[in-house]
């Protein structure tokens, strides 16, 4: 493969260029015998996280299977921009069905391609975090439960997108939806036990379960990679900031992605069999005030009528994510030289 | 061969012998005793290469079917009931998207009030899916007809649904003579998809259609039912071909020759409707049966045909669209529109409710002497209906319909309310 000259736009932030990685790691996203699942043309937003994260996922994924793949995808953003009659993005076989029953769908797939003798073709099921997390978790516990030889991919943008912002099962507390609207003595989404998804899926003790946000999409792709290494039901959770529903720049995704994981918001990990093998740590705890006073879905916490208690809970949630996964290098990086619940509270 | 045999185990037998390679199932009463059968035989390794997926709820169990077939194999399930109603959404989908599977019915009544028995409006729910709907008369029909949907469906990228009644044909032991292998293969070739997903050759399915084409998307599936009005009797001449069995068919008529009037029914209650016919027949009065085999794609033309010269059709069926009447009547009165026919809806059977023969012989008798009103609700216990209706009347808070009527009856018993 010949290689040719790649400029690097990415100065100031933490993402790892490939300036700085072997020719076997590098990204073959510049190259024009790449991979390609979703072709361009689509009808995403601008600045949609889940069009860079599906792209991502399933270049990399045709890649360890060497193009024999087959996608179900559930109804949602990605389902809608990416098949507008009469036109198609998708590069691979694709099936979409219904709304909550994309693991289902997937299972037969993968049912009928190993009566047909054909293991080697491999089966992705991917949907939004309101397929996921809600109206498909019955179908979604079912395939992991039964072990079934499908890696589901969650597009957490942390709502229902496609309809106009709502809230879903996976919307943080405090952010403003459609349907929490940022009004009232508690604006914004309640506070509550939310749905972890990665954790109930450690649960059913499949062989792989990780989570990935856009900002890191080397980590992303390796963790596609890894994923179909096993067989049986994997699982991947792909944080992917949505500009429409989330009031953010279309040109700050992958920065609020980062921010999301910086923070402790959203732990990147992986783990086997139940246990986390591995954590992507944060280098300092960044305040989740910077995550925050990029979305306008969290405007009403900072505007006129402030709301610091608000995000005191906030950051207790991240700060009890870096307890819980061992974010933080405390050799490297003590907690008292960083910023505690305490500092920003005042 | 003949074998004295229990509907649901001839259902399985038969299956295995169309050679599915997907089955999935959740079990519902009176599916059950289908799917663990072809359980056991898949297990067993009989069926190889087939697999027998458990799955978390019946809109799984469709789903699975959809993957399944979408991925070119034969998919094959069963359902019933709540558990049809709870798969509805991935009925209706995997008609729209023509995919071929075949699914038993085992006809239940809908809750609530929650009840296993039979009636027929689980189908009824599903009417307008898309789904080519085949009722059976008796076991050895419910079994032939599987065989006959499997070919069916896959000739025309059509899911097929053989409804049976439930208990009354499932739960029934007599004999059925069951197919042989070399029968089945040389009638039912092996599936020959007309979408799949190739990796070699990618396509998309299930994309989003606007309106700029949905209405031709549906207009070809309602042509593909149309197909399967002139495949339908086709296929089962040529099963009576292979078998010497007339099984199948779109509409079958009996006694109907110089009938004045002709009762019109589906399913297993053919049989005692036929008995009681016979009885009237020998007291002199000319009535016959047309039992509609066909229900989805609708054969107006053959109904109108078989009834036209009768001046009198009383449509009994097992189920009725509530603040309406019937369901097959409607559709049988449409047949018959400009021909005279006076058509008379009985509803009869709900929710297991057995239909006597000594019902029917006083159903036709009224029927005979034109005593019948235009929607009948046979062995209607008007005494109770009355009570309730009274009990409504004298208070607001009458509590639930569903046991008062049982304390009526005497099967509830509640301490300090005693009625």
């Amino acid at each position: 493969m010949t290689k040719r000259p790649i400029r690097f736009y990415q100065v100031g932030s933490f993402a790892v260029g490939n300036r700085l990685l072997r020719d076997d790691e590098r990204t073959v996203q510049s190259d024009p015998h790449r991979s390609n699942s979703i072709d361009s043309g689509h009808r995403a937003c601008q600045g949609c996280g889940e069009a860079l994260g599906a792209r991502y996922a399933l270049d990399a994924a045709m890649r360890a299977t060497q193009g024999q793949l087959v996608a179900v995808n559930a109804t949602g953003c990605l389902e809608v921009f990416s098949t507008p009659y009469p036109e198609t993005s998708w590069r691979i076989p694709w099936l979409h069905s219904l709304f909550g029953n994309a693991p289902a769908v997937a299972t037969g797939v993968s049912a009928a391609l190993r009566v047909k003798g054909r293991s080697d073709v491999r089966v992705v099921s991917q949907g939004g975090d309101g397929s996921t997390v809600d109206i498909g978790f019955g179908c979604l516990s079912g395939m992991f439960e039964r072990n079934d030889d499908v890696l589901y991919i969650c597009y957490d943008n942390e709502g229902y997108m496609n309809t106009g912002v709502q809230r879903s099962g996976a919307t943080p507390p405090a952010a403003r939806t459609a349907t929490t609207d940022a009004v009232g003595p508690q604006p914004g989404n309640a506070f509550g036990q939310g749905k972890d998804l990665p954790r109930i899926a450690m649960a059913h003790d499949i062989p792989y379960v990780a989570t990935a946000t856009v900002a890191d999409l080397h980590d992303l792709e390796a963790k596609v990679e890894r994923a179909m290494s096993f067989r049986g039901a994997r699982y991947l959770h792909v944080l992917v900031p949505c500009p429409l529903g989330w009031g953010s720049a279309s040109n700050e995704t992958i920065h609020i992605a980062r921010l999301a994981k910086e923070t402790g918001l959203f732990p990147v990990f992986e783990a086997e069999y139940g246990t986390v093998t591995s954590v992507s740590k944060i280098r300092r705890r960044t305040p989740v005030e910077e995550y925050l006073k990029l979305q306008k879905r969290f405007a009403h916490l900072f505007g006129k009528n402030p709301r610091p208690e608000i995000v005191t809970h906030l950051q207790e949630i991240a700060n009890r994510n870096i307890e819980r996964y061992g974010l933080l290098d405390t050799a490297d990086a003590p907690l008292a030289r960083h910023a505690t619940t305490a500092e920003v509270r005042s | 061969m003949l074998t004295q045999i229990e509907g649901s185990r001839a259902i399985a037998e038969t299956v295995a012998l169309c050679r599915p390679e997907v089955v999935c199932a959740y079990p519902i009463s009176p599916q059950t005793h289908i799917i663990e059968a072809v359980g056991v035989m898949v297990k067993e390794g009989r069926l190889a290469p087939c697999e027998f997926i458990n799955v978390e709820s019946e809109f799984a169990a469709m789903s699975v079917a959809i993957g399944a077939s979408a991925a070119g194999a034969r998919a094959y399930t069963a359902t019933a009931s709540q558990g049809l109603l709870y798969m509805m959404e991935a009925v209706y989908n995997a008609a729209g998207l023509g995919l071929p599977i075949v699914m038993t019915l085992a006809n239940r009544a809908i809750g609530a009030p929650i009840n296993i028995w039979n009636d027929h409006s689980d189908a009824m729910a599903v009417r307008d899916s898309g789904w080519i709907q085949l009722f059976a008369e008796t076991n050895q029909e419910a079994a032939d007809l599987h065989v006959q949907a499997f070919r069916l469906a896959e000739e025309l990228s059509v899911p097929v649904m053989v409804c049976m009644d439930g208990f009354i044909l499932t739960h029934a032991v007599e004999g059925v003579d069951l197919l042989d292998q070399s029968m089945v293969d040389a009638y039912l070739p092996p599936y020959e998809p007309r979408q799949i997903l190739d990796p070699d050759n990618p396509v998309s399915i299930g994309a989003m259609v606007g309106p700029e084409a949905f209405q031709e998307v549906r207009y070809l599936a309602h042509l593909r039912q149309l197909d399967a009005l002139h495949r339908i009797p086709v296929i089962a001449e040529e099963f009576f071909a292979a078998t010497g069995r007339h099984s199948g068919g779109l509409v079958h008529s009996y006694r109907t020759e110089d009938a004045d009037t002709i009762v019109v029914a589906m399913g297993s209650v053919l049989g005692t409707i036929k008995d009681a016919v016979d009885i009237r027949r020998d007291s002199g009065e000319r009535i016959g049966v047309v039992g509609i085999t066909s229900f989805r794609p609708f054969p107006s033309l053959q109904v109108r045909e078989a009834l036209r010269h009768a001046p009198q059709v009383v449509v009994l069926e097992k189920a009725f669209s509530i603040g309406h009447g019937g369901v097959l009547a409607t559709d049988i009165s449409m047949a018959l529109q400009g021909t005279g026919c006076v058509v008379r809806e009985v509803v009869a059977g709900l929710g297991g409710r057995p239909i006597t023969r000594l019902s029917l012989e006083k159903l036709f008798y009224k029927a005979a002497r034109g005593e019948l009103g235009e929607l009948l609700f046979l062995d209607l216990d008007v005494e109770v209906v009355d009570r309730e209706l009274a009990r409504m009347k004298a208070g607001r808070r009458s509590g639930p319909s569903a046991e008062n009527v049982l304390r009526d009856l005497g099967t509830t018993r509640v301490e300090g309310q005693g009625r």
